[in-house]
């Protein structure tokens, strides 16, 4: 057995998916709304329709992304499973109330 | 759209026969569901039932389709949280495919209601537990925080 093999492969693809601003608001545009098709995200981002295409196979590619097709359209999801190994990975339980309290008080700061 | 829905997708190194014995045998649930196995005797139209390690149900439902090693569905109820009963049932279906020397592990949780609470919920958990899911198939681990119920839940 060769454990983490695949995660580590996957986790490459993930990073480098997630390594690109137009990318990232695609995702953030299906965590706001889940099971979007094309046209959708298209209207929603400053786009071409050709450059939505390209980004989302990549992410499809990483697993960030999940389809299901509904008659001629497909629908678009975020995937957060590969995000939560990624989380799992270096972020264990005891130091999570101490990540979580650093965030906190990084938003309040820059909020000020 | 009208109705909730998620949709999680997880390639895991296994067999479909590993990944679904994973799916429904209590000595695996237990592991990376937070501590909670299944109950049914798996007959289409049966009932179905998640129980809490403290033997509260946590979920229930009726089996709608009973295919192995490829796909499982089930109604789904949520028990223990008034708010989220009070939504009634939700469908959930696991869909697992060959592709190459993993299999991959489709979850999609569906209710016909616009932001259900229900689906809110689950689809918080559902990439943490899949992610253990995971982790225990390929590693012989899962992660520690998915073994145990949370407590005061």
């Amino acid at each position: 057995m060769q454990p983490f093999g695949c995660l580590l492969r996957c986790m490459d693809q993930v990073f480098r998916a997630l390594a690109d601003d137009s990318r990232r608001a695609l995702l953030d545009s299906l965590c706001a709304h889940s099971g979007q098709t094309l046209n959708e995200l298209c209207s929603g981002l400053d786009m071409s329709r050709q450059a939505v295409s390209k980004h989302l196979a990549i992410l499809e590619d990483a697993n960030l992304v999940a389809t299901i097709k509904r008659g001629r359209e497909k629908l678009h999801y975020l995937n957060a499973v590969p995000i939560a190994e990624i989380a799992n990975r270096w972020i264990r339980k005891f130091e999570r109330h101490r990540v979580d309290a650093l965030v906190d008080l990084k938003r309040r700061l820059e909020s000020e | 759209m009208t109705g909730s829905r998620f949709v999680y997708v997880t390639y895991i190194r296994t067999t479909p026969e590993k990944l679904w014995a994973a799916l429904i045998e209590p000595e695996f649930t237990r592991q990376y569901w937070a501590g909670t196995y299944q109950v049914s005797d798996w007959k289409v139209g049966s009932e179905w039932k998640n129980m809490i390690p403290d033997g509260r149900v946590g979920d229930s439902g009726k089996v709608l389709v009973f295919d192995p090693p490829h796909r499982l569905s089930v109604t789904w109820q949520n028990e223990f949280m008034p708010d989220m009963k009070a939504e009634g049932h939700s469908t959930c279906t696991y869909d697992l495919e060959p592709a190459g020397t993993a299999v991959k592990l489709t979850v999609t949780h569906t209710m016909d209601k616009p932001d259900s609470k229900l689906i809110g919920g689950v689809s918080e958990g559902w990439p943490q537990l899949l992610a253990s899911l995971k982790s225990l198939l390929e590693t012989g681990e899962p992660i520690i925080e998915s073994t145990k119920w949370p407590e005061g839940l």
